[in-house]
């Protein structure tokens, strides 16, 4: 008898969040108890703008399954206008991704503010959900970067 | 020498790949490459000359070298294998050929290439005759007969039959993996066969690039060439892109770099260029600092440099890639005909 | 040609402009490459053809740098090049002498030798002012011959009209080349399965050999120094080494140019692998068209691009997926 060592599928997320208001929804979420999955790292930014499409493309290539990137609601950008910018940019690298055969709800952006701790929390279960569904990124993976 | 009928082709194929790996040129997506063999690939030996040269069967593109690994406090450090499985490269023509004997000189020369040196050991080479030669090529002005190339096995291809010679011990052993298919040419064969090579060489003697006079080029030109004023009026339609470089079957230089793979390092070397900025780049800089001087690098090292250093071989085999591919028109016969004391008679 | 040779000639002669960019003869009949000409005596070389399909706007950049005024030949779609770069600050208008060439579709050898014709020595019917619309070629071979038509550019049969957006003099008659959908080529691949357009476009861009010419002959490609050329960037731009890095590159380099892209075509006129490079930046222009308004860089100077701008009520990313 052996037991069969089972390869479980643990997503590597990544979330970027803009410092004024995802970072701090984050925060809250913690310190309301709130859980959202481990697989889930953090990397903090001064605002949703900074992410630049090289980003994204960086992180799936060092093998995260998903990436999402976070910032303040429309409107709400602690520098005015960067969120616009970034929703511009998003759209069209998202529509690139699709165009070249990437599975489709493997990137997405949400806009999280400081008092939505919960929004924070359900928005990182719901896309760790999906990318789990998804499974493995394949596609745009640097075999270099596999274990 | 030895026959077979064209037909067999997939057999010879086949039988080749079944105690080695093959590399043919291979049509995908439009253009021709050279590619290993399988089954469902779509083999073209008519395409003359493949994008790429086939020096990738020798000196990749890229290659790893090393793997450093880190696993906890543990670091290992795992040399890439040399290669070991022997391989046939189908289809490489007579320029291309030549250019691995320039290969040759640089990597097998002490110190000894030791990733080359195992591929070149392990690789025999079947070189095809040009059959239909084309206005870029000039491998005649380096001497070599596309007739007739000196490779491993050198294959003919007329009308329905593939003639096929055996000329070195790697040659006849390839000869014997496949002898099931082949079988004896006789004195009619060999009459067909020098009917059509005399016919490719007619047809070089009218290639508008025939009568290039490298007069003035390989040794000791280097004071003469290097502070001419022409270089200063040749570069500019220089993009300063690799395409010249990486479709040259000779162009040698590479580059090392270390790959961050999260869990170790990976290094490997990758074709460099010497149009690129950062070509040789060191702490202080670089000692090429324009585009002027770094076009110059290339055609000095294949025309000065090179022949300086390996008895009067130029690093240039006349396969015609660079006048093919340059996206400006730009190529080396044009430099060496700007440099003609007559100045750059014209063609056409 | 002979009439924007004298033109040039007299411009040159007069003082107007201290040197003339345009194309010298090739030694082939076939590659012409571009040049300055500084003298009256060296114009004998200067040539005007259906292989001068190199863009000159970028050659602009390094030329508003010289002395003096440069007089440039641009060809309707080259004109919306230099537009950008004008809005951009990458130019010098005051520099420039822009003479209108007239454009009737221009030629890609690539094509003309897969159709088999090789060995060529002469080429008959390539002239800029010759109309009959078929070529003709003296080869080795035998003459051969081919509809101007079919050895064009991609990018002709899609061209955008034969307007030129910016000039000081308009030198002969452009013809319309168009006969095809700009967006076609794209509407087909989106409308592949997933795992169809993935196996396309790793079947494509697996033939990529990082040569770097698309990217360093985009007239929108301008920066001094390029994120893929630092030595601090450690995908290095020169290695080959696994499928993932042509992708990121390609991608990142279409996005870069994204709302400044003309859609010039001269990326997949440059690549020595033919790879349609100009479906990611028209992917883009798709999207951008779609989702912010049509909008058509280098078409007048001094406008804000589609990606330095926004407006409050844009669509959120990740919805392109469900407008079907």
């Amino acid at each position: 008898m052996s037991i069969e060592a089972k390869e479980i599928f643990k997503p590597r997320i990544v979330a970027f969040c803009c410092n004024w208001c995802s970072y701090a929804g984050a925060d809250l979420a913690g310190s309301s108890r709130l859980t959202y999955p481990a697989d889930v790292k953090i990397i903090r930014v001064p605002c949703s703008c900074r992410v630049n499409p090289m980003f994204i493309l960086r992180a799936f290539e060092k093998g995260a399954d998903g990436v999402i990137l976070c910032g303040c609601h429309p409107g709400d950008c602690h520098y005015t206008s960067g969120n616009y910018y970034a929703r511009r940019r998003m759209t069209l690298l998202f529509s690139m991704l699709e165009f070249i055969g990437v599975e489709q709800g493997r990137t997405r952006v949400e806009w999280v503010s400081a008092a939505e701790g919960a929004k924070f929390s359900r928005t990182m279960n719901e896309f760790a959900e999906k990318i789990y569904s998804l499974g493995k990124n394949v596609r745009l993976e640097d075999l270099r970067c596999r274990n | 020498m030895y026959k077979m009928k064209i037909e067999n082709m997939n057999a010879l194929f086949r039988t080749i790949s079944g105690t080695q790996d093959l590399i043919t040129p291979i049509r995908s997506a439009g253009q021709t490459n050279f590619g290993l063999w399988t089954e469902e690939a779509s083999v073209d030996l008519h395409t003359l000359k493949t994008a790429k040269s086939g020096k990738d069967a020798f000196f990749p593109q890229s290659e790893n070298l090393y793997t450093c690994l880190r696993k906890g406090q543990r670091l290992t450090i795992e040399p890439e294998a040399l290669r070991e499985r022997p391989f046939t490269v189908f289809g490489m023509r007579a320029c291309d050929v030549r250019g691995v004997e320039v290969l040759d000189r640089v990597f097998l020369a002490e110190p000894v290439d030791t990733f080359y040196a195992a591929r070149r050991s392990h690789g025999t080479i079947v070189a095809l005759a040009c059959h239909e030669p084309e206005e870029s090529c000039f491998c005649q002005v380096f001497g070599t007969d596309c007739a007739e190339a000196c490779a491993d096995v050198t294959v003919w291809m007329v009308g329905d039959m593939l003639y096929w010679k055996e000329l070195t011990e790697k040659g006849i052993a390839l000869t014997e993996t496949v002898g099931a298919l082949l079988e004896g040419a006789d004195a009619a064969d060999e009459a067909a066969l020098n009917v059509e090579k005399e016919a490719i060489r007619r047809i070089t003697e009218q290639l508008p690039y025939t009568g290039l006079s490298l007069e003035g080029w390989g040794r000791d030109a280097t004071d003469v060439k290097f502070h001419s004023p022409v270089w200063e009026m040749l570069y500019h339609p220089c993009l300063a892109c690799g395409t010249c470089t990486f479709v040259c079957p000779t162009c040698q230089c590479y580059d090392i770099k270390d790959y961050d793979t999260g869990h170790g390092v990976q290094r490997y070397r990758c074709w460099d260029s010497c149009m690129y900025s950062d070509f040789t780049m060191m702490a202080h800089g670089n000692n090429r600092t324009s585009q002027m001087q770094r076009f110059r690098q290339r055609f000095m090292h294949k025309l000065v440099y090179f022949p300086e250093n390996n008895e009067g071989m130029y690093s240039c085999v006349g396969c015609g890639r660079c006048v093919e591919k340059c996206p400006e028109g730009l190529n080396i016969v044009k430099v060496i005909k700007a440099f003609a004391p007559e100045g750059g008679e014209r063609n056409g | 040609m002979q009439e924007l040779r004298d033109r040039v000639k007299a411009l040159l002669m007069d003082g107007t402009v201290d040197r003339v960019l345009g194309w010298k003869a090739g030694d082939l009949p076939y590659n012409p490459e571009a040049a300055y000409f500084e003298t009256p005596e060296s114009l004998t070389e200067f040539i005007y053809d259906g292989f001068c399909g190199a863009n000159l706007s970028k050659m602009m950049i390094e030329a508003s740098k010289l002395e003096g005024r440069t007089l440039v030949c641009l060809k309707p779609c080259d004109t919306y090049s230099f537009n950008q770069l004008l809005t951009e600050h990458h130019v010098d208008r005051n520099k420039a002498y822009i003479i209108g060439v007239a454009c009737k579709g221009k030629l890609d050898i690539e094509k003309i030798h897969a159709f088999g014709i090789k060995g060529i020595r002469r080429i008959r019917g390539s002239e800029a002012d010759v109309a009959s619309g078929i070529l003709q070629f003296e080869t080795i071979y035998g003459e051969k011959s081919c509809a101007y038509a079919d050895a064009m550019l991609e990018r002709c049969h899609v061209c955008k009209g034969k307007e030129h957006r910016i000039y000081d003099e308009l030198i002969g008659e452009s013809k319309e080349t168009k006969d095809a959908d700009r967006f076609a080529q794209v509407e087909q691949i989106e409308a592949m399965s997933p795992d169809k357009r993935f196996a396309y476009f790793q079947k494509e861009l697996s033939k990529c050999i990082r040569c770097n010419a698309c990217r360093n002959v985009c007239p929108a490609c301008s920066c001094r120094k390029c994120v893929f050329d630092s030595t601090r960037f450690d995908s290095a731009q020169k290695a080959n080494v696994d499928s993932f890095e042509e992708k990121m590159f390609h991608i990142i380099r279409a996005f870069h140019v994204a709302g400044r892209c003309t859609d010039c075509g001269e990326c997949s006129r440059v690549c020595p692998q033919g790879i349609p490079l100009h479906l990611f930046n028209r992917k883009f222009i798709k999207d951008i068209n779609a989702f912010y308004g049509e909008f058509q860089a280098g078409e007048d100077i001094d406008v804000r691009g589609p990606l330095v701008s926004y407006a409050l009520d844009d669509r959120k990313p990740g919805q392109t997926a469900e407008r079907g």
